[in-house]
């Protein structure tokens, strides 16, 4: 004699733990969401009152009515401080997105050319010179500072935007990722190209690039957060204010003493360096997973 | 319009030697089928011929001039491959012409070129599509207009037809057939299937490991093949083959049960007792009750016909081809002896009367 | 692997390699040289002599209770960092695999913190966290907690880890969310059928599936909270207070720029360099699967 089953109880059971499992998964992500928009919002709510108001330490919860002024002001002339004298966010903002530009177009730039040619051609030392640039994989700026800052002096490159860009510009991820993309065009097209008449450059011209775009657009946008998100280099290199890039610029406006901070034009300030990265982010948000799980795994 | 030469052609990787020495000349519009196994060396031969690959000896010569020197391009030929290898970020017409576009061949001249070629594929409408839009067929048409646009000497197919499903195989098998006839195009097509070979070429070439076991017609190669390799490669169901000996001075061949098979055509030389193999295509055996007992394994009713799998009593397999339906046991069967085949035992090749 | 096909051409290669190699040479072989050769010699206390005193950097560096003290600073700061970004990061991308209503929305608004720069990231939770200004940080006055990040060692270690930890849960999030998504629906159908709860589903088929993404993303966490998290700290609290939240990463930064100690500066780049290169190696076990020499 089988045990009966009460489908009616064991339905209502299995309803009432998806209803709670519903539930409990909506309430975890947007305590998540919270968690990180938290932030965010304390900085946009600051950046529309006026530093008395956030001086004070009555925290606002809601936007006030300084915001035209606070971003008029930091746009157009930057929010001191006292150990610093300002410099407009327009210039900060303008000389990230040089400084991101450079790097990111740059490492492209180079890193299809170099794998191009240890993919497509024979030559000898060709494992070597993949090797160098793997093993540069291995020496990130932050662990060679000092030599690398001497080095920079030697060549007259301190406080210039090539001293800015130059040095980041090696990329072995970018070669690694392209080489492997490389490698996945079917030999069969370089044949036809061959009969076709097309030579190496020819090659990569007509085909190669259009091939890669989509990697190259993934590429792009990790690649412009990497050098938009550049702290120490610029830190190190940078002593002419006029070159003085967001992010440093932001943290330089906040002095040890912090009596005198003028809150309301950091937070504006924070919310321009935040602007363009999260803006790319989001815009090209298939582009940048698939450019990050790509070149990381 | 040319003529191609291959001579002495050898290739070798490291050690291993590909291609032994191949020798073979195309008349000028003449198509030529290169026809084996996998791993036999028909590519690498295609592929010496297009400049894709260089010879370790030999010299490859279209129109009589040495081109074994020249870089693909410098050639002047055109290649249809087995993946069509259609640039997939370029659309149909773009595919077509770019060729033409990096021999710098003015604009009214491609467009003129690449739309008669879609025309004469029935591909017109297609030109703006990007390859991905295309059906299997599409695309092996596309290829074939990338070749034809540029109205090479030779047109080279490495095994272009083997990307399709079985109908439309046979459909394009027939086009490019008609479309080199119109063209008078010398071609050169690989192939691995023999009924491809069969019916493409003027000329086949059967290789087998790296040698050209047999150059001739289609029917030459089926009539008289030159070994047991092409022998059995050729035709389908394949050749019967049955160890024999020399009897009655080389006029007669006994087969191991003792039953004595008299040779139509004469004598092979060689003697008595000389182990041979007699070659029996499966539709040249016939019911006869003076022939040999057959145990049936399996028969396979094709409506018209059945191939009927068998064995004799000494367990020797044995195909035949009869018409009508599924035949009663016992099955004794003869041969036609006027269509029996003898090779040498030892080395496979064929034996002709002396 | 390698391509059978290739183009031919002498010079050709050498000039498309010629830029990446330039670069390479000057900005990070020259460098790296001279930090090793310089983590051999110590300057006269004027700049004026340089003497080369072989590994004895190295072993003055390890009998500084300061250096010791940073080290331990980076364990702490590191596996803390690391523990807390992938266990938030794993909890929500299983949150947000789960079939539910607006899945995309809670991806996107979950992601966007990868964009923020590590010095940023300080910037804005010190926003939350200051004792004057700051949201929390007055909560927690009113709630009688003495809370100043400035002056006690604990709390500064704290802080920079909840921003250092914020800002690359973003990055596992996305990584653990494409691990999951790549688990065959036909395996948990086969779990469930097999009659696992969820929770059990998850720990005996779920996570043992990730666990290459998981370790994956550990050394790239340690990775990142070793070397990236300079501008978290500098912006937060420069090291301080005294030494608490100074780490090796920091101290190389310290004594080299401020203190123009270059010697033992560059003695402990070469340090660093040798945890990049274990780490890396480590890490080559999952590139050589999708590299092939």
């Amino acid at each position: 004699m089988s045990a009966t089953i009460d489908v009616e109880a064991l339905a209502a059971a299995s309803r009432r733990r998806r209803m709670r499992e519903r539930v409990l998964t909506h309430l975890a992500l947007i305590l998540g969401v919270v968690v990180f928009a938290m932030p965010i919002w304390i900085t946009l709510v600051g950046s529309t009152h006026d530093t008395d108001t956030i001086g004070r330490g009555d925290v606002p919860l809601l936007p006030g009515s300084e915001a035209w002024n606070n971003y008029m002001h930091a746009w157009a002339q930057g929010g001191g401080g006292r150990n610093t004298f300002a410099v407009p966010a327009s210039t900060m903002l303008w000389n990230s997105f040089i400084m991101a530009m450079l790097i990111a177009v740059g490492k492209i730039a180079i890193s299809l050319l170099s794998a191009f040619a240890v993919v497509f051609f024979a030559f000898p030392l060709r494992m070597v010179f993949f090797w160098m640039i793997f093993i540069t994989l291995m020496l990130p700026v932050e662990v060679r500072i000092i030599p690398t800052f001497q080095v920079m002096t030697s060549l007259s490159l301190i406080d210039t935007m090539t001293g800015l860009t130059l040095p980041l510009i090696a990329s072995a991820t970018a070669t690694l990722l392209f080489r492997q993309f490389f490698l996945t065009i079917p030999d069969e097209y370089v044949e036809a190209a061959k009969i076709d008449g097309a030579g190496p450059l020819r090659f990569f011209k007509d085909v190669v690039l259009p091939l890669s775009a989509t990697n190259i657009a993934a590429l792009f946008v990790i690649l412009f957060i990497y050098g938009w998100n550049q702290y120490l280099w610029p830190l190190l290199m940078v002593t002419n204010r006029d070159l003085e890039t967001i992010i440093v610029g932001l943290t330089k406006m906040i002095g040890i003493g912090d009596a005198q901070n003028e809150w309301n034009l950091i937070m504006t300030t924070a919310v321009f360096a935040l602007l363009p990265p999260v803006a790319v982010v989001v815009l090209m948000q298939r582009w940048f997973i698939k450019g990050l799980t790509e070149t990381e795994k | 319009m040319a003529s191609l030469d291959i001579q002495g052609v050898t290739k070798s990787f490291g050690a291993t030697r590909v291609l032994h020495g191949i020798d073979l000349a195309i008349h000028d519009g003449e198509m030529v089928v290169i026809v084996g196994a996998s791993g036999c060396g028909k590519s690498t031969l295609l592929r010496i011929v297009a400049g894709l690959e260089t010879s370790t000896s030999g010299a490859v010569l279209i129109d009589k001039v040495d081109v074994t020197p020249l870089e693909p391009a410098d050639r002047d030929i055109a290649m249809v491959f087995q993946t069509y290898a259609l640039y997939p970020h370029m659309t149909v017409f773009d595919n077509m012409a770019y060729g033409l576009k990096i021999r710098r061949v003015p604009k009214p001249e491609i467009r003129r070129r690449v739309q008669e070629a879609a025309d004469l594929l029935s591909i017109g409408q297609l030109l703006d599509r990007k390859p991905r839009q295309l059906s299997g067929g599409q695309r092996q048409r596309v290829a074939m207009g990338r070749a034809i646009v540029r109205e090479p000497k030779l047109f080279l197919f490495d095994e272009p037809l083997s990307n399709l499903d079985a109908k439309l195989r046979v459909q394009m098998r027939a086009e490019i057939r008609s479309l080199q006839k119109r063209l008078a195009v010398t071609s050169l097509f690989v192939t691995h299937d023999q009924v491809e070979a069969m019916t493409l070429g003027d000329r086949l070439v059967v290789m087998n490991e790296g040698r050209a076991a047999q150059i001739g017609t289609p029917m030459e190669v089926w009539s008289r093949p030159a070994d047991t390799y092409v022998a059995s490669f050729i035709g389908s169901p394949a050749m019967n083959m049955l160890p024999a000996t020399l009897a009655e001075g080389g006029a007669a061949a006994r087969l191991a049960d003792g039953t004595v098979w008299r040779f139509t055509d004469g004598a092979r030389p060689g003697g008595e007792g000389r182990a041979v193999i007699l070659g029996i295509r499966p539709e040249h055996l016939m019911p006869d009750a003076a022939g040999l007992a057959v145990t049936i394994d399996l028969a396979e009713p094709l409506g018209s016909e059945t191939v009927v799998h068998g064995r004799l009593r000494d367990g020797t397999a044995l195909t035949a081809r009869l018409p009508g339906g599924i035949p009663q046991e016992p099955l004794i069967l003869a041969p036609d002896l006027a269509a029996l085949h003898v090779f040498d035992a030892a080395d496979g090749k064929r034996l002709d009367p002396a | 692997m390698r391509k059978k096909v290739i183009f031919r051409g002498a010079a050709l290669p050498y000039l498309l390699l010629l830029p990446q190699m330039a670069v390479t040479l000057v900005f990070f072989f020259w460098p790296a040289g001279m930090a090793v050769w310089q983590s051999a010699q110590r300057e006269d206390a004027f700049g004026l002599s340089t003497e080369f005193v072989w590994f004895e950097n190295f072993s003055d560096l390890f009998h500084d209770p300061i250096y010791l003290n940073a080290a331990w600073n980076t364990v702490i700061f590191s596996t803390s960092v690391a523990a807390l970004a992938l266990g938030a990061a794993l909890f929500l991308a299983v949150q947000a695999d789960k079939q539910i209503r607006g899945s995309g929305l809670y991806k996107t608004l979950l992601i966007w913190p990868y964009a923020v720069a590590p010095a940023l990231a300080a910037v804005l939770w010190l926003f939350i966290f200051h004792p004057s200004i700051g949201l929390v940080g007055r909560a927690f006055a009113a709630i009688g907690v003495d809370w100043d990040y400035r002056v006690n060692g604990g709390q500064a270690m704290a802080m920079v880890i909840i921003a250092a930890a914020w800002k690359q849960v973003s990055y596992n999030f996305i990584f653990f969310l494409a691990g999951l998504q790549s688990i065959p629906a036909s395996v948990l159908e086969a779990a469930a059928i097999d009659g696992a709860r969820p929770m059990r589903r998850f720990w005996t088929v779920v996570f043992p599936l990730l666990s290459p993404t998981a370790f994956f993303l550990l050394v790239v966490n340690l990775v990142y909270a070793f070397f990236d998290t300079f501008g978290v700290i500098h912006a937060l609290t420069r090291g301080g207070p005294g030494n608490a939240t100074e780490t090796l990463i920091y101290k190389v930064y310290v004594d080299g720029v401020q203190n123009l100690n270059f010697g033992s500066s560059a003695a402990q780049s070469v340090v660093l360099m040798i945890i990049v290169i274990g780490l890396t190696a480590i890490q080559f076990r999952y590139i050589e699967r999708r590299v092939h020499y």
